[in-house]
């Protein structure tokens, strides 16, 4: 497995990291004795690293096995033999055979001091804190015994708490100045929204200028949310407001579920990660009050069939026409931390854009049309909550053009985070829910739709109908069970090139686009697929130089590392190996769907029946299910 | 009174540009081993041996090598880089060059006190002369294959920059704050490359030691201290400013050339050094004693010791970089702590407490800012608690 974060950090400062080591003549291994447990680590390991290996606990804070070591905690520190300082153990790599004790009086009391200090500087009281029970500050706490303030405590609040973005709230008052976020922005997601201002205890994270996040270049990732070890960031938790709804009888609540939840929400039933819960918090759900649980795999599905019709035709222009005019590659569009990273970042390339909305906001503007009609319940009536395992979905539901149902297509975005929150305050222990299924008419919903949640997926969904609509073959006849595995994993970058060999007829569903497919024939579809917004920006900095990812027809943008299922709204605490437990939980699932295919989901030929009627790209599509984007740029008012 | 006369010190009577015909006719590691033959150590306050640091960055391969003069010059009480800079900035510059040839690197760069830029145009003027008389550029002094060249820059005001891993983030456009060690410098420095950081003075030695021999530095000093060494004398007495005295004078011995024999405390090595009171005397300032940078603050009979240590402790509380834990919120407990002796209400056991607090940020601070800023605290608690313990608060 690689996950190429950390190597890869490149703009946090020299003294956020652990450097590397300058010189061929080190001896490639060396033995360290760690509390009379002796082990051989190749020169440039950490003491942490070491520790671990042998089954040494050392406890750390500013540590993050997804960011690049600043070791400005202290928490870690060590005794290490003949040197007169403490060392911190994920920050010093091992160069020279050493002993290391990690538990002497030095240690502890140092440790002890270091706790007592930021508590010095910690205003919150943990029964008031959503990190209650989940937080690193408290946990070292309780494993060093603190049972005073040795060094005293605030006792009032020092900050006001920053609400104004719709995804991340910010309480400066219980930040312990980990800098993990400032890590996490700066070099997992290259946005850089985060920086330490002012020196000493008046130190603090602090946005460009101090301005409010929701009107900085925040592109609402939420992943600094995922990696602060306290609660000074949260999302911002609309459960009052769904609450409310749900308990208003004129109400009509329904409630869509993304993928990636229900492979996450289980770790907050203390599960192990990668124990999907789908159907046990269809039931859940239910219990709480939803009027109707729906799967969003359905518009996933119909993500599919749009997004892959406006590549074909981009195609079709581009080949047939002759027509410079459609920008390729196109990138997909249904994660808003990419969309509005590139609305910062490279605005010039929203043409590149896919103009479909993202599945959650599809399936707003079809309850508050379609489903609604159906129903015959007023539109006004419905309230449309989302289940996601992101941040930024929240920014995107407040978009000002998401509202092509003629109302705001989802009222809230709910996280995965969230929804165990409202699941425990109705008193309901999710594990051990009976079962129950999605409601229709979007009942059914297939493999494809699911593997959304993972990097890759949304590409491997659409090469899957590709492959079938356009060759007139089976995707199996390629790749065994349909596994297309050249998009699947977590390299940064991934890249797959499927030659079109022969073609089959226009299939129903897409009549009237194109006469046929001939003119595809011999050509070669080239598709990228990257994850989390570093990544991005290596992608897009490649298309500008007119590299590899330029000669791409395709491209799958993601913000978050792994893809949805490491969303911002997700279970905390994330790590690689938890995310690729989700990521099987994900592919496990897809596997046991009947139909894995989006275009042989009956309920999309349905809408497209009887709803949809113009088709794939038709008119009322480019009304309720397509939208537009808002060049930003970087510079702030 | 100011009573610094430069025209009689070591430096005044080194003629520049002999080291450095001297050091171009050996080969670089002969010119570190008489480095080494002198014993010459850091003069920025560390006291780390300087060909030590030299070899390790020579033997590191690169294809760049930087030599940086820290002239930072920012602890509290020193000011004789200042003076060195003013008046013999060609022997700087030279040591510079020297260094330069003993570790193969072709650039230097002085990192100058933002406070000093009134300096820099009298610095620049030196450098163009030396790279007008081919002491700098191509080919320095005809020696084909040795280029070098010197670029001064600006700090801005931070003191934790003359740490040499913040400086060199300073360098490279970030935050100043220090780097984690292992790796040091010497070895991945600035840009990444080997770099060696040293202090003005040090350089300075460097060209007379190559003037007047190894021998003769060796043989001044203690068995560990060689040489002599400038001191920046300020506080209570007759005489202050900048001195040259060989290392191993005693407290006592400075205390009379400068006229400050009633002292009952002398703070050597600055902010960050030790408040040492009068029974103590006797000790020497050299490294294996007394370090210092050459910070000498002298406290007559009417000192108020506990103002002395919030004083340190209120430039520790402001010049912490704010990066790692013991420091931040340490120095800011301390200084509350003398806050509360100054009210009369820091009980015996909270004064324990805070000392093994400053015990923990000497052990776990990330650099030597935090590791070195509690001990005027330390050192005045312990030598003077009678005076600054029982206070009654002050009337209103
Ligand atoms: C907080 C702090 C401030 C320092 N300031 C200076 C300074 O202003 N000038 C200086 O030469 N060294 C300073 N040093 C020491 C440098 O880190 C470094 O050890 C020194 O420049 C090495 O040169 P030397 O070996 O020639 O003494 C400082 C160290 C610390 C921890
Ligand atoms: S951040 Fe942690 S320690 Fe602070 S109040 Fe919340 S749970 Fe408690
Ligand atoms: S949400 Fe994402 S972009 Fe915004 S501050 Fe956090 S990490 Fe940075
Ligand atoms: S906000 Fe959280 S992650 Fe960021 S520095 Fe503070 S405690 Fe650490
Ligand atoms: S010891 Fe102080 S100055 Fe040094 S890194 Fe820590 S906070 Fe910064
Ligand atoms: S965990 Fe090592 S310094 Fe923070």
């Amino acid at each position: 497995m690689s996950h190429s974060f950390k190597q890869d950090c490149s703009r946090a400062p020299t003294s956020l990291r652990v450097q590397k080591i300058n010189s061929p003549t080190l001896q490639v291994a060396v033995t360290v004795h760690i509390d009379d447990r002796e082990i051989e680590v190749p020169v440039g390991t950490t003491i942490l690293e070491a520790a671990r290996q042998v089954g040494i606990h050392i406890p750390t804070l500013c540590f993050h096995e997804d960011l690049c070591v600043a070791g400005v905690c202290r928490i870690c520190v060590v005794e290490v033999e003949g040197h007169r300082n403490l060392e911190a153990a994920c920050a010093y790599p091992i160069t020279a055979p050493i002993t290391v004790r990690t538990h002497t009086r030095k240690v502890r009391m140092a440790r002890r001091h270091i706790l007592d200090l930021m508590l010095s500087e910690h205003y919150g009281e943990c029964y008031a804190c959503f990190r209650n029970n989940n937080c690193e500050l408290q946990a070292l706490a309780q494993e060093y015994g603190v049972d005073f303030f040795r060094f005293g405590h605030p006792e009032k609040p020092r900050y006001e708490i920053d609400r104004s973005s719709h995804s991340v709230i910010r309480d400066m008052d219980k930040c312990i100045l980990c800098r993990r976020c400032v890590r996490t922005c700066i070099d997992l997601q290259e946005v850089g929204v985060l920086e330490v201002d002012k020196r000493s205890n008046q130190s603090k994270i602090i946005t460009f200028g101090d301005k409010p996040l929701g009107d900085v270049i925040c592109i609402n990732c939420g992943q600094c949310i995922n990696r602060c070890p306290t609660g000074a960031l949260r999302a911002n938790d609309p459960t009052d407001e769904v609450w409310a709804a749900i308990d208003d009888p004129s109400k009509h609540v329904v409630i869509q579920t993304a993928p990636s939840p229900r492979a996450g929400i289980g770790e907050c039933f203390g599960l192990e990660p990668g124990v999907p819960l789908t159907f046990e918090m269809n039931t859940a759900l239910k219990e709480c009050g939803f009027d109707k649980v729906f799967d969003t795999n359905f518009a996933a599905d119909l993500t599919i069939i749009e997004e892959g019709t406006e590549l074909l035709l981009r195609l079709h222009k581009a080949l047939v026409e002759q027509d410079a005019a459609p920008a390729l590659p196109q990138f997909t569009s249904c994660s808003p931390g990419w969309v509005k990273y590139l609305e910062h970042f490279y605005p010039e390339y929203i043409p590149n854009l896919s103009s479909a909305k993202s599945p959650q906001q599809m399936f707003g503007s079809v309850i508050k049309t379609y489903y609604a009609q159906l129903n015959d319940i007023d539109p006004q009536d419905i309230v449309t909550v989302a289940l996601m395992p992101c941040s930024a979905k929240k920014f995107e539901c407040n978009r000002p053009e998401m509202c092509d149902s003629g109302f705001k297509d989802i009222d809230y975005g709910l996280t995965t985070r969230e929804l165990a929150q409202m699941i425990s305050e109705a008193g309901i222990d999710l594990p051990a829910m009976p079962k129950s299924d999605f409601d229709d008419p979007f009942g059914t919903a297939t493999g494809s739709g699911v593997i959304f949640g993972a990097t890759g997926g949304v590409m491997e969904a659409a090469l899957r109908s590709v492959i079938e609509l356009v060759c007139g073959i089976k995707v199996e006849d390629l790749f065994e069970h349909a596994d297309i595995i050249p998009v699947r994993g977590f390299e940064g970058i991934r890249f797959m090139e499927l030659p079109i060999k022969k073609t089959g007829p226009v299939p129903e569903l897409l009549a009237g686009l194109v006469d046929d497919w001939t003119w595809l024939e011999g050509a070669t579809l080239k598709v990228a697929v990257a994850h989390g917004t570093a990544n991005a920006k290596k992608v897009m900095d490649d298309i500008k130089a007119g590299g590899r990812c330029s000669e791409c027809h395709f491209i799958e943008f993601m913000a978050c590392p792994g893809g949805c299922l490491g969303g911002g709204g997700q279970p905390i605490p994330t790590s690689p190996a938890i995310r690729e437990a989700r990521a099987k939980a994900i592919y496990a699932e897809d596997a046991a769907y009947e139909i894995r295919k989006s275009h042989e989901n009956p309920a999309i030929t349905k809408i497209y029946g009887e709803f949809l009627t113009d088709g794939p790209g038709g008119l009322l599509s480019h009304k309720l299910l397509h939208t537009q984007y808002t060049p930003r740029g970087k510079y702030i008012v | 009174m100011k009573t610094t006369d430069t025209s009689k010190m070591t430096f005044a009577q080194v003629e520049s540009q002999r080291g450095l015909e001297s050091a171009l006719k050996m080969q670089p590691d002969e010119v570190r081993r008489t480095i080494a033959d002198s014993g010459l150590k850091g003069r920025g306050g560390a006291g780390f041996p300087t060909s030590t640091k030299w070899n390790f960055a020579a033997e590191t391969v690169g294809d760049l090598k930087y030599v940086v003069c820290n002239a930072d010059e920012g602890e509290p009480g020193t000011f004789k880089d200042r003076v060195i800079l003013t008046d013999f900035s060609d022997l700087v510059f030279e040591g510079m060059t020297i260094g330069g040839h003993a570790i193969g690197a072709s650039k230097g760069i002085v990192y100058l006190r933002g406070e000093y830029t009134y300096l820099r145009q009298l610095l620049e003027g030196k450098l163009e002369e030396r790279r007008r008389t081919g002491l700098l550029g191509k080919n320095v002094l005809g020696t084909s294959g040795f280029d070098f060249d010197i670029e001064i820059r600006m700090g801005a005001g931070a003191y934790v920059c003359g740490e040499e891993t913040a400086l060199i983030e300073s360098l490279e456009g970030q935050r100043g704050e220090p780097r984690n060690r292992p790796p040091f410098p010497v070895n991945t420095g600035f840009m990444g490359r080997p770099t060696i950081v040293n202090n003005v003075e040090t350089f300075a030695w460097v060209t007379c030691i190559l003037v007047k021999g190894s021998k003769w530095f060796e043989k001044i000093g203690t068995e560990t201290s060689h040489g002599l060494k400038l001191f920046s004398v300020s506080g209570d007495c007759r005489a202050s400013g900048v001195f040259e005295f060989p290392l191993g004078i005693t407290i006592k011995e400075l205390l009379k050339k400068v006229g400050g024999e009633n002292a009952k405390a002398v703070q050597v090595g600055g902010a960050a050094g030790h408040c040492v009171p009068a029974s103590e005397f006797g000790r020497a300032i050299a490294f294996e004693d007394l370090s210092t940078g050459g910070s000498i603050i002298v406290f007559g009979p009417g000192r108020d010791m506990l103002h002395v240590a919030q004083n340190f402790m209120e430039f520790f509380k402001d010049e912490s970089c704010g990066q790692c834990t013991p420091c931040r919120e340490g120095n800011a407990r301390l200084l509350e702590g003398i806050e509360m002796l100054e009210q009369g209400n820091c009980s015996m056991k909270y004064l324990r407490d805070l000392c093994r607090l400053g015990e923990t940020m000497q052990l776990a601070s990330k650099c030597g800012l935090g590791q070195s800023s509690p001990n005027a605290f330390l050192s005045i608690v312990e030598h003077f608690k009678d005076e600054i313990m029982g206070r009654i608060p002050a009337a209103c």
